[in-house]
């Protein structure tokens, strides 16, 4: 197998082939050149049977409401809800609406992008604290200058069209500013 | 440390690079477990149980590969246990392995951890569409990049701390043979002007993906002393094993200084009597698959007050010639098998201690820390290795 073959295997957005396979660094007497690697396309279909908070959550962002779940001891609203608590362990009954308004928790700024729906780099890619939640939610910045994003920046989603709408977190197309103070860092730790 | 002693008489490493297509995965691990049995003065025959771990199969796309490899693993009719805990796995597994003996059911244990990055692709498999999840479409970089934002936030670092980590590991690599990436050339202009990943991550501040296996052989005192006396080569002494773990969305929850890590550290020094681990360790391998990760474990794990552990990186205290060497083997940022990489830490720790690490050796090293993590840094493992026994 040449080295050409294994570029072809283009796995990121970096420049010039940057994290491509190389060449083997071992040398090897290969003799009459056998077969040693195969490249073969692969897909799986999968039925995925949410369960009952999943549920409740997807059909949730099919009209664009965040829906997370109580934990009955603390308190505390979990998004996305997995049915149980993961401080008490007990199951979470109560439903919550959270956001949509949020406030960046941190963030990177990406200069490599990876998966099919990855956005034209650099990118900020953000943990988004809904109001009234107690986890933050990942997602990517939009509308504003990747310098400008702060932790502690006040954020809104935007959502694809509404004839777009499915149970599916891909609803949110990316969350931009809205003109609100920051929340200070400080009110932020344990929330990520 | 609860149980009966043990000890690490046998390591064997491949070489790692980036891709091993010299030999099949079979061939890959046996080249590990030989190395290992030589270094132990043992064969296949005297080992009683095998114990093994990688990182998710999905990484690879194979599942359940332990079944096939049983006979490549010389496991037929002997028990074979696989352990997971995604990144921290090798380290975890080793652990295991070191109860098999601790509990007085077995001798002579081989455990293996092993990742052929080059057949698949981890960062796509940390990233692919999944509609009903969130989706992180920035790779495992992206997804520790907040953090390490938080954690310069919090303690205030000067921006280079990251570059002088990645500088002095990929220095240390090149004086460990088996080490994945040799930069004779590598300086601290060069990862300064590397290419900007994940701010504030650069290329050469990241680890690459790696092809290889290590092995251990772990024996109990008796045939630890049986081993030293044909090998020739001491035995470094498990003083104390520890595992913690949290989940990975939780409210207050600290990413940046993770309880369970703290919990673990904690745990592991009460058993090997260590009350002050940056006077009493002598050297450190740690997890560091991003640069910045070598201060916050430092804080993390008790060498450095909270805040102040990217402090003793700018001293120097941790390269091979400071007080609390880490990496001396190059580390994560050098050589990346995933399922292995846990366990290269303690396979190291028990190198020094035997004084067995060649050129990367710290001279008189008597008490080693091995330490790995895992997950959404949420699975710890850690193990304390001395000369002495304990």
């Amino acid at each position: 197998m040449t080295t050409e073959d294994r570029r072809d295997r283009s796995i990121s957005t970096l420049p010039d082939g940057l994290w491509t396979q190389p060449t083997p660094s071992v040398p090897v007497d290969l003799g009459d050149d056998p077969v040693r690697r195969q490249v073969v396309p692969a897909a799986m279909r999968y039925n995925y049977s949410p369960g009952l908070a999943s549920t409740r959550f997807l059909r949730g962002l099919a009209e664009k409401r965040f829906l997370g779940e109580r934990c009955p001891e603390t308190g505390e609203v979990y998004i996305p809800p997995r049915g149980v608590s993961p401080v008490s362990g007990l199951p979470t009954t109560e439903q919550v609406e959270v956001g949509p308004k949020a406030t960046i928790t941190s963030f990177c700024v990406v200069h490599i992008g990876f998966g099919v729906n990855a956005p034209p780099t650099p990118f900020v890619s953000a943990l988004f604290l809904p109001d009234g939640a107690a986890v933050s939610l990942y997602g990517t910045m939009g509308e504003v200058p990747h310098d400008e994003v702060r932790i502690g920046m006040r954020v809104e989603p935007v959502w694809v069209d509404d004839d777009q709408l499915t149970e599916s977190m891909e609803n949110i197309r990316y969350w931009r500013p809205i003109d609100e103070p920051d929340v200070p860092a400080e009110q932020l730790k344990g929330h990520m | 440390m609860a149980g009966n002693r043990v000890a690490v008489v046998g390591v064997g490493q491949t070489r790692y690079a980036a891709v091993r297509d010299d030999v099949s995965l079979p061939g890959l691990l046996r080249e590990a477990v030989f190395r290992a049995l030589a270094d132990a003065h043992m064969t296949m025959d005297d080992i009683d149980a095998i114990v093994v771990g990688k990182a998710p199969d999905f990484f690879e796309g194979m599942m359940m590969p332990e079944s096939y490899l049983a006979e490549a693993l010389g496991a037929v009719g002997k028990p074979l246990f696989r352990v997971h805990t995604a990144g921290s796995v090798g380290g975890s597994t080793a652990l295991v392995a070191a109860t098999h003996v601790q509990s007085g059911v077995h001798d002579r244990v081989l455990t293996i951890g092993w990742q052929q990055q080059s057949v698949s692709e981890a960062m796509w498999a940390l990233s692919f569409p999944i509609p009903f999840q969130q989706q992180l479409v920035a790779g495992a970089g992206g997804y520790f990049a907040p953090f390490i934002r938080e954690y310069i936030r919090r303690s205030d670092a000067p921006d280079h701390i990251g570059i002088l980590v990645a500088l002095k590991d990929r220095l240390n690599a090149l004086k460990n043979p088996y080490a994945h990436l040799h930069e004779p050339d590598i300086t601290f202009e060069s990862i300064e002007e590397s290419f900007m990943l994940w701010e504030p991550i650069r290329y050469s501040e990241t680890c690459p993906g790696s092809d290889g296996a290590i092995a251990l052989v772990l024996a109990s005192e008796g045939a630890a002393e049986a081993s030293a006396a044909s090998s020739g080569v001491p035995p470094a002494w498990i003083h104390g094993t520890a595992m913690r773990s949290e989940p990975a969305t939780a409210s207050g929850r600290d990413q940046v200084n993770p309880v369970a890590g703290i919990e673990c550290a904690a745990d592991v020094y009460a058993q090997a009597g260590i009350t002050d681990p940056r006077r009493q360790v002598d050297v450190v391998e740690m997890y560091v698959p991003f640069s910045w990760y070598e201060p916050m474990w430092l804080e993390n794990l008790g060498f450095a007050p909270e805040g102040e552990g990217w402090k003793l990186t700018a001293d120097g205290a941790t390269e091979m010639t400071g007080d609390l060497p880490v990496n001396c083997s190059g580390g994560v940022l050098s050589t990346n098998p995933i399922g292995a990489s846990g366990m290269i830490r303690f396979g190291e720790a028990a190198l020094q201690v035997r004084g067995q690490a060649g050129d990367h050796q710290v001279d008189g090293a008597r008490v080693a820390v091995g330490h790995a993590y895992g997950g959404a840094a949420q699975f710890y493992a850690m193990w304390v290795v001395g000369a002495d026994k304990p």
